[in-house]
């Protein structure tokens, strides 16, 4: 009893002086993150590059084929347009959500009565399942019984019904706006953090300055809020350019795969199809993008702490 | 300050924020409405003549009771719960241990690791859906929650060791160097001294990894295929529409039930909420 006990104590007292080294706590504190990021962030991204340089398909292991699917992507129109499609679709959705978002974060930043409530009820759309709000917006595209067709009939704006998402250039149009109003809250409660660390004394000294409300914005909010907004913009785009569920709820890559993006095509042919090489290498396509902006971030972020 | 006329007032700010207010909820009202109207109100050709377009004379609950008797909703509800809750819970231990590494311990290739986890939380899941679904498969974890409870982790833990690293560096070390001066052990004084003081931090990164994990669709939708297995977003996606057909009444009621909980847990919680956001942008 006694030897054990002294044993444990040992025991015990090996594993503090253990835990007392900054750098063997550290590896014990970091061991389950590098652990589980390894497994399913490092090893599938390596796996991925192999597969897309393989003609592996469900069920058929695969050998390497080089730069095969690629150059069998870059050849396919449908992978074309569903490229133009997402860099389309990032541009003009980020531009809304800047442009909106900013506004809102400037009407949200004055008092007023009900603030809270109405800066809580603004970020719902960001909250809820994207895919349930968009089927709520699929409803209200609907070709026969859109509610939107109908207010714009009454309201006598149109006189035959717009083919929302039966035409692929209005069903772009479409997700770019459900896009934009999905992703508008996070750009505007971001924003507003950002505004809200402005000092007021800066805006009286312009106002005195004779310096009127669009002045006041341009030259004195607008530099103070930079670093926020670009750390903004790059999430918005990584974000944007990946998307996925919008476009499959929204049309499913249709008419005739006219409003694919990158991550809906890689889908269809990877996993609906089953071709896992030529997915793979559909959506790797999407890494020279992201890479860019992500070495754009820490290049800034480097220049900040430096 | 700068004094407006009441004119100004109303053109600068009521009427723009009306408009945002209108154009941000009326998704969710007519989600709400076209729940609760009977099928009868609900097919009517844009062009018809409608008394009542914006509301509905008959509410009724049969689309709610389709849902619960026809579908597995039930069970879509209890899948995305379940998984959402333990990966939050996987994802804030090791994002608390990692965050407080990287935020105080002093360690060769610290930075590199630092930087490494912030750039794998930019890593959108749709870049590596299809050779995770291989290795789920080679790994006999299709079809079954864990598939998603080990791989939402992977963008979770990103987030949360950010956050609460962030949190972790506005705690002042002399806290600690005095625990440590009264005997506490370095880890003692993490878990007694440092994590007690973190709870807000944590709440922040716990809430937001709940409705991201509640949100997800594409790992759910490409590892699960048994109907009783999947959560809310790809069982409605993917349940409720036979062949070409819609039930827009049910959808939508489904879309409803699927928004509540996180809906909920937000309202509660929604300062921190926006903390856990704004910090997940600024770190």
């Amino acid at each position: 009893m006694a030897v054990a006990v002294r044993h444990e104590r040992r025991h015990s007292r090996g594993l503090t002086r253990f835990l007392e080294s900054e750098r063997l706590l550290a590896a014990l504190l970091l061991t389950p993150t590098v652990l589980l990021l390894g497994m399913f962030i490092a090893y599938p991204f390596v796996s991925g590059v192999w597969l897309s340089l393989s003609d592996t398909s469900v069920g058929n292991p695969g050998h390497f084929v080089g730069l095969h699917n690629f150059v069998k992507a870059w050849d396919d129109s449908i992978f074309r347009e569903a490229f133009g499609n997402t860099v389309f679709y990032t541009f003009w959705a980020t531009i809304f959500k800047l442009v909106l978002g900013m506004w809102l974060a400037l009407l949200l930043n004055r008092s007023f009565r009900g603030k809270r409530l109405v800066r809580a009820s603004m970020l719902l759309p960001f909250i809820i399942p994207t895919v349930l709000s968009t089927f709520a917006w699929r409803w209200m595209f609907d070709p026969t019984f859109s509610v939107l067709n109908w207010l714009l009939y009454r309201t006598g704006f149109i006189v035959t019904k717009i083919p929302f998402l039966s035409d692929g250039v209005y069903g772009m149009w479409c997700a770019i706006v459900v896009n934009t109003w999905r992703g508008m809250p996070f750009f505007a409660i971001t924003l507003l953090a950002g505004l809200q660390t402005i000092n007021p004394d800066l805006h009286e000294a312009a106002s005195l300055d004779g310096a009127n409300g669009w002045k006041r914005f341009w030259h004195v909010t607008w530099p103070l809020l930079k670093p926020v907004t670009l750390v903004v913009v790059v999430f918005s785009i990584i974000q944007t350019f990946s998307d996925f569920q919008l476009i499959y709820v929204l049309t499913g890559g249709g008419p005739a795969n006219s409003t694919h993006l990158l991550a809906t095509y890689a889908y269809q042919i990877g996993v609906a199809t089953g071709l896992l090489g030529e997915g793979a290498a559909i959506s790797l396509f999407m890494l020279p993008v992201l890479f860019i902006v992500v070495w754009v971030q820490l290049r800034y972020l480097r220049r900040l702490e430096a | 300050m700068v004094i407006e006329r009441p004119w100004k007032r109303w053109v600068y700010f009521y009427i723009p924020l009306t408009l945002f207010i209108i154009g941000t909820l009326f998704p969710f009202y007519w989600m709400l409405i076209t729940a609760i109207r009977p099928d009868a109100e609900l097919y009517r050709s844009w062009r018809a003549v409608n008394n009542a377009p914006f509301w509905t004379l008959h509410p009724t609950l049969e689309h709610f009771r389709d849902l619960f008797e026809k579908t597995t909703f039930p069970y879509w509800l209890w899948n995305t719960f379940f998984i959402a809750v333990v990966s939050t819970g996987i994802s804030l231990f090791c994002g608390l241990l990692a965050g407080y590494a990287l935020a105080r311990l002093k360690f060769p290739m610290a930075g590199t690791l630092g930087t490494s986890i912030f750039v794998t939380y930019l890593v959108p899941p749709t870049l590596l859906f299809i050779p995770l679904a291989d290795i789920i498969r080679n790994l006999q974890l299709g079809n079954t929650p864990w598939a998603l409870i080990l791989t939402y982790p992977t963008f979770l833990i990103p987030f949360c060791t950010w956050l609460l690293m962030g949190y972790f560096k506005t705690i002042p070390k002399e806290l600690e160097e005095c625990a440590r001066i009264d005997g506490a052990t370095r880890f003692g004084a993490m878990t007694r001294i440092i994590f007690p003081i973190a709870v807000p931090g944590i709440l922040s990164a716990g809430i937001f990894a709940f409705t991201l994990s509640w949100n997800e669709f594409i790992y759910a939708l490409v590892f699960l295929s048994s109907p009783e297995r999947k959560t809310v977003p790809v069982g409605v996606v993917s349940e409720m529409i036979r062949g070409d057909i819609y039930f827009w009444g049910q959808l939508m009621a489904g879309a409803l039930l699927g928004s509540i909980p996180v809906a909920l847990v937000y309202s509660f919680f929604v300062e921190y909420y926006v903390t856990g956001l704004t910090g997940s942008v600024k770190g």
